[in-house]
């Protein structure tokens, strides 16, 4: 198939060239009958819930509970996450970057939608989106804004460029009032938007 | 789902990333071109041993070009011995798949950020 170049600075959608080619054949074989899209959708799902976000949610709900695991998350987050074995895999080099009373992270890919995609599911359509991708570097407070998340005035954000080698993680702030909570517990509070820094986790008894 | 048909592709194709459960993929794409070929099997377009052969050719292919085939690739070669298979079985041709390519192509360079990117008539030029 023939390479075709993208403008990357353009406010539309993008599809990858494998995209475009998987897209391509799904649509063709619907036409003629050869795929029915639930029965793809039910394959596809089956290996989406398995590495949804609630992977994510359980390796913060775990650092939040556990000091040796958090210090060796921050650490090496890839080996970290290895050890749980419940993450089939992750990529080779997964970052995860904590937020603090002085910090707020948020992960962006400027280049492409680089995710870990391991830990967090599909990555949201807005993620891929070139608005979010161009203004989160430049101008993250907005981007916040649009999310409805405002920090407060002195807080620095860091902003961290994703690459095919380097994804990160946000490890956000234990909500308070869950003292004592159970892992279990505190995952469902971990949102896929908290892990990303455009969110944070939802904070007990707040509807879900 | 259909984890049987994904066991029995899994047993067919050896060179198929897994884990302890089953497949593993990198993206979602891989795993829509893993669905497709499973469903496409299961309709009797070809045979696992058919598709082990087409899948080993891509991948000696790939090589020879210089792919240097460490694993991250594979779902690519699969998605090449897809499209290969679909022409050859005359289920679509490569002119109808770089046709519906570039209308996918149309419809996303007119979608706005964050809206669903949906295939119209309006997008096959």
């Amino acid at each position: 198939m023939s390479e075709h170049h993208h403008d990357h600075d353009h406010d539309h959608s993008e599809l990858s060239e494998t995209e475009l080619r998987v897209r391509a054949l799904e649509t063709i074989l619907t036409e003629k009958g050869y795929v029915e899209p639930a029965a793809l959708d039910a394959i596809i799902q089956a290996y989406e819930t398995k590495i949804g976000p609630h992977n994510g949610a359980r390796v913060v709900a775990k650092a939040w509970t556990d000091p040796d695991f958090k210090k060796a998350l921050l650490e090496d987050g890839s080996k970290a996450i290895g050890t749980l074995g419940h993450v089939s895999r992750v990529g080779d080099h997964l970052v995860v970057v904590e937020n603090t009373p002085e910090r707020h992270n948020m992960v962006v890919c400027t280049l492409c939608s680089c995710y870990p995609w391991e830990m967090l599911g599909l990555p949201p359509v807005w993620y891929k989106a070139a608005p979010y991708r161009s203004r989160a570097v430049k101008d993250p407070r907005g981007v916040l804004a649009d999310f409805d998340v405002s920090l407060p005035k002195g807080m620095e954000i860091r902003v961290w460029d994703s690459t095919a080698e380097t994804r990160f993680l946000v490890l956000p702030m234990r909500p308070a009032g869950t003292e004592g909570w159970s892992e279990e517990q505190l995952a469902e509070l971990v949102t896929r938007d908290s892990m990303i820094g455009t969110g944070f986790p939802r904070t007990p008894g707040a509807p879900s | 789902m259909s984890g049987s048909a994904a066991a029995a592709a899994t047993a067919a194709i050896p060179s198929i990333p897994r884990d302890d459960d089953g497949p593993v993929f990198r993206a979602p794409w891989e795993a829509h071109a893993f669905a497709m070929a499973l469903t496409l099997h299961e309709r009797g377009v070809f045979t696992w041993p058919e598709w082990a052969a087409a899948l080993a050719s891509e991948i000696k292919r790939a090589q020879a070009a210089g792919d240097p085939d460490t694993g991250e690739t594979y779902y690519l070669h699969w998605l090449a011995t897809l499209e290969g298979l679909v022409a050859r079985k005359g289920v679509a041709s490569m002119d109808t798949l770089h046709r519906y390519r570039d209308a996918w192509d149309h419809a996303a360079d007119r979608t706005p950020h964050g809206k669903p990117i949906e295939l119209r008539d309006e997008d096959f030029g």
